[in-house]
């Protein structure tokens, strides 16, 4: 285990060792649980081991952050320039991107090679979206990065979900609009998941595009040029998949056309529940104040952490988004999701539960204390959200 | 000609380069970038966030 040190001319000696760093191996490994549910399968013969992958995701995750609960582990803020160099840790997520393609071709092989009923094809396809949807956790690490290797790894992982405009529409859109009214990938108090999606996906989409036609647009090029990141990584994603449908024949439409639509929901979940009712307040001169660790939802749950390459410790990664997973800190006082990020999907995607949960949350946190001006609310809500919480606030139009 | 850095993620833009990457020819003033410029890295810090690293200036670089 490798122990960082510093001598700082105030504090002294300060030393840490990352206790995590041979856990984060989960991250690595995790794309490959999905063949667990279909060597079952071969085992036994039963369709029902194909559900395990979407049960131990769905499942047993929140249940093991519940009981193993938050993680303890913090570097330094001194030290976190060492740790960031670091290399092993970056190997790390560069291994990850062929695992995601091994098993999207995998479980398309056996897809097209097995008969399947219609509900086992739904639940193979759905756990592998599920999986597909960590390939945009893995181009997210990636995205932020500043080395040219880092960020093309990033566009080659983005074509197996077939989201090569995440990268673009999140460093530049998501980030810099994040937690305002503006920001199609930010959730508003009241809105439904479903609601969101339909919001979000389209919203992402058009945002990337047009950002990635105004950067080319700068150099003289047509948005359609060869070097438009996008279209590259959409190309990658035309080679795979129309290879899938050629290899394995016409079930691959319905499986890909599921696989695709749910991993892009997994991307839509996590948005959903990082930045849930949060709004940064406007500044004289009508700009947002900069982007501050209360932003973010934060989750410090040690299970969940260590199979996303520390996603969740999110109000850090929103603060410092360059910052490498292995170096995100942890901070007192955040706006905390009462678990990781299964639990929390599961109950998000039951909207009354997830209101139950959530709402009262947002209001409680120190720097909103029930002030609904201060919240990102759905305008559709307005009237309803201050009848219920506003304890004779008046309605303003400052989120709408 | 002077060379700005992102207080946040010390992405640099430096004027006699320019940046190609985002369509930003070399010798393009940093006054000239647009008004809504973020940080191209990180996309927290504004245009008027960029700190001044190093200014070289007409005089003395023909000195």
């Amino acid at each position: 285990m490798t122990t960082y040190t510093l001598q700082h001319p105030d504090k002294g000696l300060i030393s840490y060792t990352d206790k995590k760093r041979y856990l984060w191996l989960s991250s690595v490994f995790m794309p490959i649980f999905p063949m667990l549910g279909i060597l079952a399968y071969f085992a036994t013969g039963s369709e029902w081991t194909l559900g395990i992958p979407l049960f131990f995701s769905y499942v047993i995750i929140p249940f093991l952050d519940w009981g193993i609960g938050s993680d303890e582990n913090n570097p330094p803020e001194e030290l976190v320039p060492q740790l960031e160099e670091d290399r092993y840790y970056r190997i790390l997520t560069y291994i990850t991107v062929p695992m995601h393609f091994i098993v999207l071709i995998a479980i398309a092989w056996f897809v097209g090679t097995h008969d399947l009923s219609v509900p086992a094809l739904l639940a193979t396809a759905i756990t592998a979206g599920s999986y597909s949807g960590l390939g945009i956790n893995t181009a997210h690490e990636m995205g932020h990065k500043k080395t040219a290797l880092e960020r093309w790894l990033a566009k080659i992982v983005l074509a197996v979900p077939a989201y090569g405009h995440f990268c673009i529409e999140h460093n530049r859109g998501h980030h810099t609009e994040v937690a305002t009214p503006e920001d199609p990938a930010s959730s508003r108090l009241g809105e439904s998941i479903y609601k969101f999606a339909l919001r979000e996906i389209p919203g992402a989409f058009f945002r990337g595009w047009n950002q990635e036609k105004t950067r080319l647009e700068r150099q003289g090029l047509s948005a359609w040029h060869w070097k438009n990141d996008i279209l590259q990584s959409y190309a990658i994603s035309a080679v795979l998949q129309l290879g899938l449908i050629y290899a394995f024949g016409w079930i691959m439409i319905p499986f890909l056309a599921v696989h695709n639509v749910w991993a892009w929901f997994q991307l839509t979940s996590a948005n959903y529940i990082e930045h849930y009712g949060l709004l940064r307040s406007k500044e004289e001169g009508g700009r947002y104040e900069r982007c501050q660790p209360h932003h973010s939802w934060n989750a410090n749950y040690i299970f969940s952490n260590i199979v996303l390459f520390h996603l969740e410790r999110h109000s850090d990664h929103h603060a410092n988004p360059t910052r490498r997973y292995q170096c995100l800190r942890n901070f007192d006082d955040l706006p905390e999701l009462p678990n990781g990020y299964y639990g929390m999907y599961m109950i998000a995607y039951v909207p009354w539960l997830w209101y139950k949960v959530m709402d009262k949350r947002v209001l409680a946190l120190p720097h909103i204390n029930g002030d609904l001006s201060k919240v990102n609310i759905d305008p559709d809500k307005r009237d309803e959200i201050y009848a219920r919480f506003g304890g004779g606030q008046a309605p303003t139009a400052a989120a709408a | 000609m002077a060379v700005y850095e992102c207080p946040g993620c010390h992405y640099r833009y430096d004027e006699e380069k320019g940046d190609e990457h985002e369509g930003y020819p070399p010798s393009t003033l940093f006054d000239n970038l647009p008004e809504d410029f973020t940080c191209p890295d990180c996309g927290v810090r504004y245009k008027e966030d960029f700190v001044v690293l190093k200014r070289v200036d007409e005089e003395s670089s023909s000195l």
